[in-house]
């Protein structure tokens, strides 16, 4: 009993040494873990302010913003997808700001920053499209899709993959994207045509491009940044971009209101968009497009001269009244339709 | 005369108040670094609606002298209560409700609760409990009334309303505007009652798939467990090792890894569909997605803890009355049909009741293989963090999922709490079981066999797949990713730690061993209450220490957040907190392993102890504690291994510095280095392992003076109750 009541004294002191450092700047990082700690790495090298990182998802991290908004625990949110950064800026939970840095960046990370009054900005850009799995395609000796039309071939019955745009901004981005390339009418109809092909409504909106790496489905649907850090995993994947054109992300940072270190914290953002720090990206096979106009596009990274964008719609179809009414339209005609 | 024990509380109750600091800057701890953490009579004159608390000690010291019971008591509870209403009402931002402001004008502020404050709570509630037992409440036991008291005061603060904070959202609206009509429309969905799929092919409403996955796997692993039990006691097959050794296995696993293994193996392109592909020609599938995949990883993880229960209940059937009933020329199948089987059958209800709510809490399997089919758990998760954020639903499906584990947990006590089977007596039972029949003996061996070498190949890919390149496909032995995670580099200041998992896996070994001490004596103090004592309330005081289990992680998380993140009580970024959360959510393991062994200790030897003058607190240290060895190794170990292997409770709460091993390998999982998780696992799964040896090694087995009967497995967790 003696050793239980010695267990029980050294609990309560370790839980008294475990007080916390403060740092400098908190950041809350939506990308993968290997990229946010080498960013945060890099930042504390080149300036010299202790930063830390807590990792989530775009949608993990929002929800905690939210509910931490009385008294925030984070600084800086850097990376995710920008609807839930944009859904920050409408609720009031992120700081308005005004970079110096701004007029270096590309067109649509200052359109981005417009968008939301300024309570945000872009980071880098990414065109939404969809790989396939090479091997499981040469084994059915199928040909390859090379458009959004393809997909819903009958040849791919069970093959296509995508997540559930009622819980992966992925999803979304691309539910948004065909509204805005067809109009709502016909885009509903080829989903409801997709919906017989689709094998699986994945939760996470990385799970598709992952599965079809596997060879647990032919074709997944994903940002092609993605689907090309997972290819460079040594996946057979192909990246494809739609011929009709499509939608893209804008991956976004927003400072957050009321946060502790306010100064580091604008220090932070400034470099985060400046040259060293959009230039390490693809060092972390993160082969987006840098927005900071003055770094170069990663040669890894999809051409963007073969992509065709669409004019992206975000102040509408980043509102949460309009998001609310697509997502139910999709999930009672599309989700909930017959298979 | 009033017992010491209240005076010295009533001095005790001077010291915070003079010398503790009172408010805490960050968190309760950081109150202790920052220099302007003053005590409550030093911060009383600047905020004048902490006066009234100092009045406290000063009633308390005269009520305790002069013999005042009364008095002490309503003097403490309006301590309290004052210290309550007055932190609530007053956040670090003003008044809490706006209203005030319209009546007493500006906004005062004030920071966060520290020390000072916990210790002026602690000595109320035991100045009341001296008050109370004066009064000759709980047979005038101190001790009895102090422990009530205290836990009362801690699963209210940390289960009550924490969990209220969350669930009164399901009637508001996103902006939190009190919303009624939208929770009818909410709860109402088709997507949580939908029956779709029994007549056409859409899928079905999450809370039916949740139930029938449930009786589904509850089924299953009763009747595997059983027939596990029955291989393993009743015939020659020397399996009785391997199988007990496998069954401790899934419950130190960490989520995900089952389900991981099951890709590795039956996926689309896993290797056995491969094999079957290239060999037989049979046509792959993705059968694995869906609730055939869920079941499969539930049934592997949940089977063995229906065989711990199954294997104790079929020890405690008296081999003497079947050997009686085959000496009265009663067949085999006779003697099972009418004497095993009901005697066992209790036990099965306990099994089955295990499984289904084992299932229904279950988060990571369904996330893994889950594909359509969706269920609580998970949707709980998305509505939360997905793109529609909707708290509200993620409240009501909340709801639904405590409402169904609270069945069954009613169903349980009701079912097989009344009932006595016993048939161990002081007498020893000199008769030998019957054989089993033929047919049956068959049947287990046709399950148990395949079913064995199934949870061995699983168990092979998780413990082997992360030191190799790539499991399933080229088995080169590497010991690249382990070094990935667990690396040691000589540096310029000596050797340092540069793998990636160390800061996780330091962090969760410290924070889990912290809390294995902390969650088993609070457990077991509780089941010793809730067991040995009788007081009023008993059946609610249950119900509440139950309710953090039976809701889901994902809602402790997320309602630990907006209940501690703002004064009065700060600590979301600390340790403490996630110590907090692992103690309060695995609390019931220790309450159930408490009450079961217990109900083994006959009451006399307490009587016998209370009548030669011992009190209470000296019984419970003397007598019952030493005597609860096994459920206290138990329950340190289910406790510990718990925290390691929890996820869903603990993802919103984990921070930069408190970094968790099971987060850290979903993210691994998630962007496909299936390699890293996997190594990684097999660390933890080793590290469980010797530290469920030291445990037991520290404490020490059971010491009565008794012949070593087998007693069979620890009862581990809701297994025992």
């Amino acid at each position: 009993m003696r050793h239980a009541a010695t267990l029980l004294a050294a609990a309560v002191l370790l839980t008294a040494a475990a007080l916390p450092a403060r740092a400098d700047v908190v950041v809350y990082c939506s990308a993968d873990e290997k990229i946010c700690r080498g960013l945060v790495t890099l930042f504390t090298k080149e300036t010299g302010i202790k930063a830390e990182m807590t990792r989530q998802s775009s949608g993990e991290t929002y929800a905690r913003v939210r509910a931490e908004k009385e008294n925030p625990r984070g600084d800086v949110w850097w990376a995710g997808t920008g609807d839930p950064h944009l859904q920050a800026a409408e609720e009031g939970l992120t700081e308005e700001y005004h970079s110096p840095l701004l007029p270096k960046l590309r067109d649509w990370a200052v359109k981005q920053a417009e968008r939301a009054k300024f309570r945000t900005v872009g980071v880098y850009m990414g065109a939404l499209g969809f790989g396939y799995n090479r091997e499981e395609l040469a084994r059915r000796k199928l040909a390859a899709p090379k458009c959004w039309a393809d997909l819903i071939k009958p040849e791919f019955k069970g093959e296509v993959q995508m997540a559930d745009p009622n819980s992966s901004g992925t999803a979304y981005t691309m539910l948004a994207t065909l509204v805005q390339l067809w109009g709502e009418e016909k885009a509903f109809d080829y989903l409801k045509k997709l919906n017989v092909n689709i094998n699986e409504y994945t939760k996470s909106g990385s799970a598709p491009v992952m599965a079809a790496g596997q060879g647990e489905t032919m074709i997944g649907v994903a940002f092609q940044h993605d689907v090309v850090m997972v290819a460079l995993t040594g996946k057979p994947l192909v990246t494809v971009s739609p011929c009709e054109g499509t939608g893209y992300e804008v991956g976004s940072m927003s400072l957050i209101k009321g946060g502790r270190n306010p100064v580091d914290a604008r220090k932070f953002y400034d470099w985060a968009l400046g040259v060293s720090a959009q230039s390490i990206m693809p060092k972390f096979a993160s082969y987006q497009v840098p927005s900071n106009a003055a770094v170069p596009v990663p040669k890894e990274a999809p051409d963007l001269s073969t992509i065709k964008l669409i004019d992206y719609d975000f102040a509408k179809y980043g509102s949460a009244a309009e998001r609310r009414r697509l997502l139910a339209r999709w999930t009672t005609e599309v989700k909930g339709a017959p298979r | 005369m009033m017992p010491l024990a209240a005076r010295a509380w009533a001095v005790a109750l001077a010291v915070p108040a003079l010398l503790l600091p009172w408010y805490g800057q960050e968190s309760l701890l950081a109150a202790l670094r920052a220099g302007d953490a003053m005590p409550l009579a030093m911060v009383a004159w600047a905020r004048p609606w902490l006066l009234p608390l100092l009045a406290v000690p000063l009633v308390a010291l005269a009520a305790s002298w002069r013999d005042a019971p009364r008095l002490l008591v309503a003097v403490s509870l309006a301590g309290l209560a004052w210290l309550c209403l007055e932190s609530l009402a007053i956040t670090h931002r003003g008044w809490a409700w706006a209203w005030i402001g319209g009546l007493l004008g500006a906004a005062p502020t004030q920071p966060a609760l520290g020390w000072g404050a916990l210790g002026y709570a602690l000595a109320c509630t035991m100045l009341a409990a001296a008050g109370l037992a004066r009064r000759g409440w709980c047979r005038g036991d101190m001790f009895v009334l102090g422990a009530i008291l205290l836990i009362l005061g801690a699963i209210l603060i940390f289960v009550f309303w924490p969990v209220m904070t969350v669930l009164i959202s399901a009637v508001r609206d996103n902006d939190g505007a009190f919303a009624p009509v939208l929770f009818w429309e909410k709860f109402s969905d088709r997507s949580i009652w939908g029956l779709e799929c029994l007549s056409d092919a859409r899928s079905c409403g999450a809370a039916w798939n949740t139930l029938f996955l449930a009786v589904l796997v509850g089924v299953l692993s009763t009747l595997l467990g059983l027939a596990f039990a029955l291989v393993a006691l009743r015939t020659g097959l020397p399996l009785k090792g391997p199988i007990r050794l496998l069954s401790l296995l899934p419950i130190i696993t960490p989520p995900f890894v089952i389900g991981l293994a099951l890709i590795i193996m039956f996926g689309r392109a896993g290797f056995i569909t491969s094999f079957l592909y290239q060999t037989f020609d049979i046509p792959r599938s993705r059968w694995l997605y869906g609730w055939p995949g869920v079941a499969i990883a539930q049934l592997l993880a949940f089977t063995p803890i229906a065989f711990l229960v199954l294997v104790g209940v079929l020890q405690a059937v008296a081999p003497s009355l079947e050997e009686a009933a085959g000496t009265l020329r009663a067949g085999r199948w006779h003697i099972f049909r009418t004497i095993t089987w009901p005697l066992i059958r209790p036990g099965l209800a306990n099994a089955f009741l295990i499984g289904f709510i084992e299932s229904m809490a279950d988060f990571g399997n369904p996330l893994m293989l889950g594909g359509s089919f969706n269920v609580l758990s998970t949707d709980i998760f998305f509505a939360v963090v997905g793109a529609a954020h909707d708290q509200g639903r993620a409240a009501i499906l909340g709801i639904v999922l405590l409402a169904f584990t609270m069945a069954a947990f009613t169903s349980q006590r009701l079912w097989v709490g009344t009932r006595s089977y016993t048939t161990v007596t002081g007498k020893g039972d000199g008769g030998v079981p019957p054989p089993l029949p033929l047919g049956l003996r068959a049947a287990c061996y046709a399950t148990v066999l395949p079913w064995l070498a199934l949870t061995v190949v699983v168990y092979g890919i998780i413990l082997g797949g992360g030191f190799v390149v790539s499991v399933g496909r080229d088995h080169t032995p590497t010991l690249k990713y382990f070094l990935t995670a667990f690396s040691i580099d000589r540096g310029v200041g000596g050797w340092f730690l540069s793998g990636s998992a160390w800061s996780s896996f330091l962090t969760t070994m410290q924070l889990s061993v912290i809390a294995m001490p902390l969650t088993a004596a609070l457990g077991l103090l509780t089941a010793w209450l809730l067991a040995r004592q009788e007081f009023r309330g008993r059946g609610a005081f249950e119900f509440l220490t139950m309710m953090s289990f039976a809701i889901p992680g994902t809602v402790i998380g997320i309602s630990y957040i907006l209940a501690f993140n703002t004064p009065p009580v700060e600590l979301t970024g600390t340790g403490t907190i996630l110590v907090l959360a692992f103690m309060f959510r695995n609390m019931p393991v220790g309450i159930r392993a408490g009450i079961a062994s217990l109900a083994q200790i006959d009451k006399s030897l307490d009587e016998a102890s209370l009548t030669l003058g011992a009190r209470s607190g000296r019984t419970f240290r003397l007598v019952i504690l030493p005597i609860l060895r096994p459920a206290i190794i138990a329950a340190m170990v289910y406790s510990f291994v718990r925290a390691v292997t929890a996820v869903s409770a603990v993802i919103f709460l984990t921070t930069a510095q408190y970094q968790l091993a099971t987060v850290y390998i979903v993210g691994r999982a998630e962007i496909g280095e299936y390699g890293i998780a996997l190594a990684y696992s097999a660390v933890l799964i080793v590290v469980m392992v010797a530290a469920l040896i030291a445990i037991r090694a520290l404490v020490g087995e059971q010491r009565i003076g008794r012949r070593q009967a087998d007693t069979g497995a620890v009862p581990i967790g809701l297994s025992a109750s």
